[in-house]
């Protein structure tokens, strides 16, 4: 009885190595192990063994049973293995095929931008405030220290609703009725539209945008307003960005100048980029005339400001590289989906 | 202004500078270069040549043969077509490889078979013209009648080669639209002296007042009238300096008289306009306001209609000339001209400008005048103009200078403080420093009073101060600091909520545009808008580029659909936009329009009216605007009646949308359907709902039934959806609209609505009977409104 259980084990070993699929392995199974099955049959002769036999027949016969089902589990895991090896081979896919894109929207270059000036300047402590388009002669112009026949308001040209209202030239008069409106300490920009009548071409728009930046406060001095745009330059072109401060003229800043930064593409050297300057002029800034802060109720004796302003489709334009100021207006999708 | 580095030097010596350097310094000290050249440098390898004998060519009529001496050991043989050339007429000679102007290059070659070794140049093959050399011919070979050597480089022979730098002068400093100007900005920043000679005149006949007087009637338009005259004109050419340097600030040389009008204006920065005395009626010169109608031709023979705000210069009986813009046509320099009047005055700077701007002719002079004139440079420049007849013995100076001066001549005084230039600036400069700046400037420091000289009328404040002084101290080099103050910075509510509706619109595949506020009022016809709609009443500009651009938009809908039909006109086969676009809505009894946002949303291609509801549900939840409920709006004319809604939150109106009419989109070229949607962003901002706690996951389980009822086709779901869950109550969790059908087994005039029914207890399992007793309650409310179970 002992060699049947042995051969039994051996007989197994050998028929489940073959085993082929899961079906061969679970007759097998029921073969072995069922009712019927071969280990049963010799079990059920055990009543006839002796006393000394039977134990050890018993032993040997779990050790067997034990031994099958081991094997069969193994075999089971082997062969489902190899099912999974199999499906997922034929499940290969060319992965170079194109992905399938979830439509995004896309944001126009010129909020783009925009926002990543917002960004640069609420990380340096400025609100951003708002004001009208349609403005009063005063605020655009009067409060400004550019009373009505003034030269300065002829490279503005400006839309008249009437005599005394305007489509805004500049971003400026958000400047005053912020002040109007706000006690020192002031550190607010002021992005918006304004309008100029110039004819559209690939430089001009009447349209366009504008960016203006305000600080009051007690000692505010230029090198502060120095310092302040020497940041916003190197947050905006890189910390390599060289700057310059040029001597300019604006009737509501005292003194005014202009910011160049050094050439991106040349270095300084010259080049078509900066018209063989070597600097590209980014904004115009200033001290916030002495009368202005008057003309707002602020007392120039004990505060001082300073003001900046800069076109947004020019820093979007030399981002991009793009050439063209129409394209912003047209919309066209297949400009609009590169941003 | 275009400045000749030659003439500069009559008063300051920087020729020890280079060019590059000298640009930059100025440009750094507040006079800004955009460009400089030196005249002929585009010339190489001409020079100055001696035709030694012209022979005919032997192959050719029209051909001479010139061997020309270049200074070398052998003469040259040059080929020309040219007829006016002859044995010993000095020539300039284009050698082999040499260039032009205009990227030309010269090489030998043969002309009919003979050989010809470079060529003889015409004045505009220098890149000269006629004016500037009044004895040569436009067609021929320029004939030298310079003091030259034969072998000399030709720009050196004509005088071809200054530097000329063009600067870009502020509206703040007329003074600078001058050599002498730039002359003292230069001298400072270069810290070098500066002369300026007084223009005085040797010797003078007659007396002008035998021939003239001059009589102001409007002084607070004329500050300053300043009448010379010079008799015995001869009129002709210009000597060769002079027109060179007229050349190199860009001004081209007419006549001795003329050119030296313009020498002056250019010098000085003071235009000066010379009147034949012959045409001065009454020999009386009467500065006086225009009458209104009054008409004058001016020197470009346009007849011109005056008004009574213009001032003119007047004879007793005529108008001769616009003061401080044009002349009138008998005011110019004739050649029988015998006895002229040099005019040096000082107008109003915004009578100019007013004038100039009504008449539409912006003159050189007017572009100074406006910018208000030192009425005390009237004298030196007119004595300058006459020194300048003196020397080039245009004719003889007449005696006595008339001067009708009402300018103000108080001093202006301005507080001088060190230590708040300091402050303000943020430098340490010293007091001695400080004023030796001030001084170069011409300004006289007086303790704690700076007075600054009369053609220098920007500098009004202390702030004015503070800048000359900045300017000169080194904009570089005044250290950067950075504001020292505590800032509250942060988005306001409003612009996050702005943010996030980007934000939204935009993950649902939306493309931002930017269009132009302003429209033409015919797109209001394009979107069908009736001829009373409140919405014709616009902001209108009194002075568009022209009537597209003409009025402020009401509505954000035709700028959108005018992007759309580009895009659809450029083939692209799908858009859909956004722009939170602002309109412009005239505030009765208010000088300022109100300014409204609307987030207008555009769109065409595989879209459809519930696409566009779908992202609009999305916007109102995520922006925390709840409750929208959309009424079908049949009579909104851009859109299509039977596919339009309003959206109404609590009972307001906040916006709409739907599918564009057909003929809107006909109007615009689209032949596809177009959708489109209008909200007003302040009206969502207002009814945006606080932001609640979270709702804890369910404990218990759903019941879930379907729903199927038979109505009227024109019943909305919408009242089906409200019914059911009135009639349900508060276990009610959601319900899914799966299907609406109509056809067969569905009577004509009925449709099958279909809904899914979510129901849920917080605090227990619902029982089977609870759900049933509900969803039998939904059915007899449904019922009540005519909707019956499909059996």
């Amino acid at each position: 009885m002992l060699n049947a259980l042995q051969k039994i084990k051996e007989q197994a070993a050998q028929t489940l190595a073959n085993a082929q699929d899961s079906k061969a392995l679970d007759e097998l199974r029921v073969k072995y192990l069922g009712k019927k099955g071969e280990l049963t049959t010799i079990l059920k002769q055990m009543g006839s063994l002796s006393a000394e036999e039977r134990p050890k027949v018993g032993q040997l016969a779990n050790e067997v049973r034990a031994s099958i089902e081991s094997l069969i589990a193994e075999k089971n895991a082997a062969l489902k293995a190899a099912m999974l090896d199999k499906r997922l081979e034929l499940e290969t896919i060319d992965v170079t095929m194109p992905g399938k894109a979830a439509p995004l929207g896309h944001a126009h270059p010129l909020s783009k931008v925009l926002e990543e000036l917002k960004e640069i300047f609420m990380g340096m402590g400025f609100s951003v405030v708002e004001g009208p388009e349609v403005e009063l002669d005063y605020y655009n112009f009067e409060a400004l220290n550019i009373p009505k026949n003034h030269p300065a308001r002829d490279t503005q040209d400006t839309f008249y609703i009437n005599d005394n209202v305007l489509l805004r030239t500049q971003t400026s008069p958000v400047q005053i009725r912020a002040m109007e409106k706000q006690k020192p300490p002031i550190r607010i920009i002021s992005p918006g539209r304004v309008y100029r009548s110039d004819a559209v071409d690939a430089t001009h728009s009447p349209l366009f945008h504008q960016i203006e930046g305000l600080v009051v406060d007690k000692g505010v001095t230029m090198g502060d307003l120095k310092g302040t745009l020497e940041q916003f330059v190197k947050r905006l072109y890189g910390d390599h960005s060289v700057v310059r401060f040029r001597p300019h003229h604006f009737p509501f800043t005292e003194p005014s100048a202009e910011l160049d930064v050094q050439c991106f593409s040349c270095g300084g050297k010259g080049c078509r980029l900066c018209k063989g300057e070597g600097w590209i002029e980014i904004l115009g800034c200033g001290m916030v005339h002495p009368k202005v802060l008057s003309i707002c109720g602020i007392d120039p004796e004990i505060y001082s400001g300073f003001a900046f302003g800069m076109g947004l489709e020019r820093i979007v334009m030399r981002r991009y590289n793009i050439d063209d100021m129409r394209l912003f207006f047209e919309n066209d999708v297949r400009f609009l989906n590169q941003f | 202004m275009d400045l000749s580095m030659r003439w500069l030097s009559d008063y300051i010596d920087v020729s020890d500078i280079g060019m590059h350097d000298f640009c930059e310094a100025m440009t750094m000290s507040g006079s800004k270069v955009e460009s400089w050249h030196q005249e002929g440098s585009e010339i190489h390898n001409v020079v100055v040549g001696k035709v030694l004998s012209v022979t005919p060519h032997p192959d050719s009529d029209h051909l001479v043969i010139c061997q020309v001496d270049c200074g070398e050991k052998e003469p040259l043989q040059i080929v020309t077509g040219a007829q006016n050339v002859n044995a010993g007429d000095l020539v300039p000679v284009a050698k082999h490889d040499s260039d032009l102007p205009g990227g030309k290059h010269i090489k030998k070659g043969k002309l009919r078979g003979v050989e010809s070794n470079g060529m003889l140049c015409s004045l505009s093959e220098l890149g000269v013209s006629v004016h500037d050399f009044p004895y040569a011919i436009e067609d021929g070979i320029f004939i030298l009648q310079e003091d030259c050597k034969i072998g000399q480089d030709i720009q050196s022979a004509i005088g071809l080669n200054d530097n000329c730098v063009e600067f870009e002068i502020t509206s703040n400093r007329p003074d600078c639209l001058s050599i002498i100007g730039l002359a003292r900005e230069a001298a400072i920043t270069f810290n070098r002296p500066f002369k300026l000679p007084e223009p005085k005149v040797s010797k003078t006949v007659d007396d002008i007042h035998n021939y003239l007087s001059v009589q102001v009637e409007a002084p607070e338009l004329c500050p300053r009238y300043v009448a010379r005259m010079v008799k015995n004109i001869k009129v002709e050419p210009s000597p060769r300096w002079l027109r060179e340097r007229l050349r190199a600030c860009g001004v081209r040389p007419i006549n001795n008289i003329v050119d030296i009008t313009n020498y002056v204006m250019l010098e000085y920065g003071q235009p000066m306009h010379a009147f034949d005395h012959k045409y001065v009626e009454g020999g009386k010169i009467i500065v006086r306001n225009a009458k209104d109608g009054e008409q004058i031709m001016t020197l470009d023979g346009v007849t011109r209609t005056l008004s009574a705000d213009m001032l003119v210069i007047a004879d007793e009986k005529k108008p001769s000339a616009v003061a401080g813009v044009m002349g009138g046509e008998y005011s110019g320099i004739m050649d029988d001209t015998n006895m002229i009047i040099f005019e040096s005055a000082c107008f109003s700077g915004p009578s100019v400008r007013i004038t100039a701007k009504k008449l539409g002719m912006r003159t050189e002079a007017s572009g100074r005048f406006e910018k208000q004139l030192d009425p005390a440079t009237c004298i030196p420049a007119v004595e300058r103009a006459c020194q300048l007849v003196e020397m080039l013995g245009a004719g003889e100076i007449v005696d006595g200078i008339i001067d009708v001066d009402h300018s103000d001549k108080t001093p202006r005084h301005i507080p001088f403080s060190p230590e708040w230039i300091n402050s303000f600036i943020g430098i340490d400069a010293s007091r001695e420093q400080m004023i030796k700046t001030l001084e170069a400037l011409e300004c006289h420091v007086e303790g704690d009073i700076v007075i600054p000289p009369s053609f220098r009328s920007d500098l009004e404040h202390k702030a004015d101060i503070a800048e000359e002084i900045a300017r000169f101290y080194g904009y570089d080099k005044i250290p950067s600091s950075s504001v020292r103050s505590i800032s509250d910075a942060r988005y306001t509510p409003e612009q996050k909520f702005e943010q996030l509706v980007h934000q939204v619109l935009r993950a649902q595949g939306l493309y931002e545009v930017s269009t132009y506020s302003f429209i033409s009022p015919k797109y209001y016809d394009k979107i069908r808008l009736p001829a009373d709609h409140p919405n014709r009443v616009c902001v209108t500009i009194s002075n568009p580029l022209g009537e597209d651009t003409s009025v402020m938009r009401t509505t954000s809908l035709p700028s959108m659909m005018e992007v759309l039909s580009r895009n659809y006109n450029n083939r692209n086969k799908e858009a859909a936009l956004y722009e939170l676009a602002t309109i412009y809505l005239p505030n009765s009894g208010e000088a300022l329009p109100e300014e409204k946002q609307y987030i207008t949303i555009g769109m065409y291609g595989d879209y459809n009216f519930f696409a566009l509801k779908g992202i609009i549900e999305t916007l109102l939840n995520k922006t925390r605007v709840l409750n929208a409920e959309y009424v079908s709006c049949k009579h909104n004319p851009s859109f299509h009646p039977g596919r339009c809604a309003a959206i109404m939150v609590n009972g307001e109106n906040i916006g709409g949308f739907g599918e564009v009419h057909p003929i809107v989109c006909e109007n615009y070229g689209i032949e596809t359907r177009v959708y489109a949607a209008m909200i007003d962003m302040k009206a969502m901002y207002r009814l945006i709902a606080p932001e609640t706690g979270y709702c804890p996951l369910p404990k218990f389980p759903a019941s879930t039934r379907d729903l199927a009822v038979i109505c009227d086709d024109t019943k909305p779901v919408a009242d089906l959806e409200k019914t059911i869950s009135e009639g349900i109550g508060n276990v009610l969790e959601n319900i899914t609209l799966f299907d609406v059908y109509q056809g067969e087994q569905i009577a004509q005039g009925k449709k099958s609505v279909a809904f899914s029914i979510t129901m849920r207890s917080a605090d227990r399992t619902l029982t089977d009977e609870e759900a049933d007793a509900a969803m039998k309650r939904a059915l007899k409310a449904l019922a009540k409104i005519g909707a019956e179970i499909r059996s």
